[in-house]
């Protein structure tokens, strides 16, 4: 090849890179072979938590119940190692699983168009605060608590550039129209169940859009945002697609009403059928393409609606399979065994002496819980007894929040863990 | 129902929806046999959902059926330039997927994720080395995503300069992808498009003439997308950094040149690399990737949130720099995708890294030579990582598009290359064989490519209505716009 290509040696081949600086000295750890590199690793994920033990930490990231099939199906290599579907006739697997996720996404969230994912929660609530500030050519987007920190923080740095104020509201009554939108989360970031109609309402009075950051689990058992009047739901995937990984992959959710089509970030995936009737006779059969292409970056440059190219399509697809393993009744019957775990524990929590579950109305799979002792202390306590005690939110503004550590209990926490956590509290208390 | 055609369905017309039955199940759910708690207020309540009911096996043939409509690089020769369609280790995944990473939470405290930790701070480590940028964030979720964060950081220095209100401009170079006006944009900048040069790199005389108090930063994509290497830009840097701008350097091909030479030596800023290419972790059908930034000291109190330390104590932490431009995600980046990436440097080393640039460049050359003569080859000298050739002569004399050309080499068993990118070359095709294509498989790709070339000479309809072997013919891409069905819908089922 060398000889073929007309050069002495693979060096010649980079003789345009500056002489000066070529072939510079890298401080590189030795190369190492399979069995080596599956030791090395295997040693270094021992070196986390043993994710056996009991572990109560929500607040963003919630333990589920994968089907099985999820995971084998998505770990199929025609899925796994394919590129972004630039050439439908030969990507029809990928594009026509992604028609499936913007389906599943609808028919959950209540909206009429999806793309086929951005990259987690809080990047794609940012993007529909950009989009908001488009359609509405307003200067200010509204973030209602509780909401999840991370979200804020994101919302904040991706409206930097285009110079948006962000403010953070406490009651909805300070929505405004110089507000391009009002963004709600779905639970709440401290579990509550939010009635979304009464804030579209008021957002709708200002001209302003109701973006809401739904969790799609909780959403197999509550109203759909869309019913309830929301103009762009987001959302996190990840937990339906599969393990937490310390946070990702990620998968954020995007989907809008019809009007936001255009405006929309990130790829979308659009039915359509063969230009010509097949040789053999026939009609046209039906496939499936990128489309609405005119809003991205790599036609419309420095004039489209976001700059995402890749995004998290794999994480996409173990999202559908999931759901769809679920189907209709699996979703409502598991978001409902969720809820009586999350509400039998919480029971069994709060007639525990000294402790209680501060009351913010109705809510899902996360409730906080105060105890005798400060939350920094009953969450070290709970430490030392080889439990992972949620997160402790005393530090913020709600007044339930006071002294409170917030802990999630879903379908998939073991029976045994939260007896462990009871029996922990109840040492705890005893001890105080 | 779905129409049906002679010798087999029309199977892009039966979704998951239309399929199985009312009552199929996939999976069951375990009963809650404790004391019930009443649900809340029917307001709040969902009535009803639509889902497909399919019973497992129903879903698993669907499926299995749809990846059998896929091409991937498992399945063979993936030219597609710019995109590094390399053959991706299997231990990455392994590794990736080891129960102890897997179950990690992102809320947990460091003490009880120094696994994780730790992972990424050698990764951290070694980026910071293989680019000779001092400070890396590993944030970033895509190649994408690491772009605004840099020009977010260039943002925040210049503010901390006092510069930011008349520095309103970023130059690009007309053969750029298109994320970096795209982001520049998002950053609230204006673009300005730099031409290039006859010989493929950027033109000097216009970046001087530019380059005033006005620009904040020159986006350069090195090696550029026509496969060459932007000679002299350890000069523009030099240039760029006396007008008081920054260097930005989009390292998407950053496959080229690992281990040969730096970005941080030759004077650029802050850079963004693709994992998912450089470091081959799979690709997804369209992610996960990951896209750290690597900057210089002077920007790296401006990096994204979290970075990766090592602490006084020796416990690895995720830490907020002194100025950060702040979280570009919810929790750390695509975790999953970073270790993977870091199993990819174990394996190799420096002399792997390097056989692997070396490689990679090998094999685009080869290809380039045993093409030449039949496409058209725009800029006509040695490249690095990727050849771009023209499908001009083809379209002028035999009225055969690029488009055409790419779908009859479907047909021959391979992925089309990129076409019509970058925009600077009229009827594109940008071919990038990558480092782990063996010598047979580039030499099979050059003689379909040769032989497509003969046919448009001879028979231009056939190229016209390729591909013809593929799970499906071509696609009306304009009537999916003009009439955009985007999700299933009952009514349609029942047509």
């Amino acid at each position: 090849m060398l000889e073929r290509v007309g050069v002495a040696d693979l060096d010649a081949l980079f003789a345009d890179l500056p002489a000066a600086m070529r072939d510079p000295a890298i401080d590189l750890p030795p190369a190492l072979t399979e069995p080596e590199l599956i030791a090395l690793l295997e040693e270094r994920a021992g070196e986390n938590a043993d994710a056996s033990k009991p572990n109560f930490l929500g607040a963003g990231a919630y333990r589920r119940s994968i089907p099985a099939v999820a995971a084998h199906l998505t770990s199929r290599s025609e899925f796994v190692t394919a590129y972004t579907p630039y050439q439908p006739e030969i990507s029809q697997g990928t594009l026509q699983s992604a028609f499936e996720y913007q389906s599943v996404v609808c028919e959950l969230t209540g909206m009429n168009v999806s793309n086929t994912g951005l990259y987690d929660v809080a990047s794609a609530t940012a993007e529909a605060c950009l989009l908001a500030t488009r359609a509405t050519r307003r200067g200010a987007v509204a973030l209602l608590e509780p909401i999840h920190p991370g979200t804020i923080e994101v919302v904040r740095t991706y409206t930097r550039g285009a110079g948006l104020r962000v403010d953070i509201l406490t009651s909805v009554d300070a929505v405004s129209e110089e507000h391009a939108c009002l963004v709600v989360q779905q639970p709440d970031f401290l579990g509550a169940i939010v009635d979304l109609e009464p804030l579209a309402e008021a957002a709708h009075a200002s001209g302003v859009l109701l973006v809401t950051v739904a969790d799609p689990f909780a959403l197999g058992l509550l109203r759909s945002p869309g019913d309830a009047g929301a103009d762009i739901v987001t959302g996190e995937g990840r937990d339906l697609a599969g393990a937490p990984a310390f946070g990702g992959p990620s998968l954020g959710l995007f989907a809008a009403r019809t009007p936001f089509m255009r405006q929309m970030p990130g790829r979308i995936v659009g039915r359509t059928q063969e230009l010509h009737e097949p040789p053999e006779g026939g009609e046209p059969r039906t496939g499936y393409v990128l489309t609405l292409q005119a809003r991205e970056q790599f036609i419309r440059r420095e004039r489209a609606t976001s700059n995402v190219s890749t995004a998290q399509s794999l994480i996409a697809l173990a999202f559908t399979i999931t759901v769809q393993a679920l189907g209709p009744r699996g979703l409502r019957e598991a978001a409902d065994l969720c809820y009586q775990r999350a509400h039998d524990a919480a029971a069994r929590i709060a007639a525990l002496p000294g402790y209680e579950t501060p009351d913010r109305g109705p809510w899902f799979q996360e409730f906080l819980v105060r105890g005798p002792v400060r939350a920094a202390e009953l969450s070290q306590r709970l430490r030392e007894r080889g439990i992972g005690p949620g997160l402790d939110v005393s530090s913020r503004a709600e007044p339930e929040a006071r002294e409170a550590l917030l802990l999630a209990v879903t379908e998939a926490t073991p029976d045994a863990h939260v007896d462990a956590l009871v029996e922990a509290l109840a040492e705890i208390g005893a001890d105080a | 129902m779905s129409a049906l055609r002679p010798g087999g369905e029309d199977f892009g017309a039966r979704l998951s929806f239309d399929r199985g039955g009312p009552g199929r199940r996939a999976v069951d759910v375990p009963t809650w046999t404790g004391e019930p708690t009443p649900l809340p207020d029917a307001h709040l309540l969902r009535d009803s959902l639509r889902l497909p009911e399919l019973s497992q096996g129903e879903l698993v043939r669907y499926y299995t059926a749809l990846s059998a409509r896929n091409y991937g690089i498992d399945s063979g020769t993936y030219p597609l330039g710019s995109c590094t369609m390399k053959y991706n280790p299997k231990v990455d995944d392994l590794v990736a997927s080891l129960p102890g990473f897997a179950a990690a939470h992102p809320q947990a405290p460091a003490e009880d994720a120094q696994g994780t930790l730790r992972t990424l701070l050698e990764l951290r480590r070694g980026l910071a080395e293989a680019t000779g940028l001092p400070a890396v964030s590993l944030a970033p979720a895509a190649g994408a995503q690491g772009e605004l964060a840099g020009v977010l950081m260039i943002t925040r220095a210049l503010e901390d300069r006092g510069e930011l209100e008349r520095r309103r401009r970023i130059l690009v170079p007309d053969s750029a992808h298109g994320t970096n006006p795209a982001t520049a944009a998002m950053a609230g900048f204006t673009v300005t498009q730099i031409p290039t040069a006859a010989d493929g790199s950027l033109d000097r005389a216009t970046i001087e003439e530019e380059l005033d108090e006005s620009v904040a930063a020159v986006m350069v994509t090195a090696p550029n997308t026509l496969g060459l290497w932007e000679q002299g830009i350890e000069e523009v840097a030099g240039l760029i950094h006396d007008a008081g701008a920054y260097l930005y350097g989009d390292g998407a091909n950053f496959n080229a040149i690992m281990g040969r030479v730096r970005y941080g030596d030759l004077g650029f800023d802050v850079v963004h690399l693709n994992l998912h290419k450089s470091f081959s972790t799979p690709h997804g059908g369209g992610g996960p990737g990951a896209g750290p930034v690597c900057c210089s000291e002077e920007l790296a109190p401006y990096l994204p949130t979290p970075v990766v330390e090592e602490c006084e104590d020796g416990v690895v932490r995720l830490t907020a720099p002194e100025r950060s431009i702040g979280q570009l995600q919810q929790f750390h980046g695509n975790v999953g995708v970073l270790i993977r990436a870091y199993a990819y440097m174990r394996a190799l080393g420096l002399e792997g890294l390097r056989a692997v640039s070396g490689q990679a460049v090998l094999n685009a050359n080869y290809l380039r030579v045993l093409l030449h003569g039949y496409y058209d080859l725009p800029y006509d000298r040695p490249v690095l990582h990727e050849v771009v050739f023209s499908g001009s002569r083809q379209r002028r004399e035999h009225g055969v598009r690029t488009y055409d050309i790419a779908k009859r080499l479907i047909d021959h068993g391979f992925h089309p290359p990129t076409v019509y990118f970058p925009l600077i070359v009229e009827e594109a095709l940008m071919m990038e064989p990558t480092e782990t294509e063996p010598p047979e498989a580039i030499e099979a790709l050059a003689e379909a490519m040769i032989a497509i070339a003969e046919e448009a000479e001879r028979d231009p309809d056939t190229l016209r209505a390729a591909p013809l072997t593929a799970p499906i013919g071509r696609l009306d891409e304009a009537r999916a716009a003009r009439r955009p069905v985007l999700r299933w819908q009952e009514a349609e089922a029942e047509e």
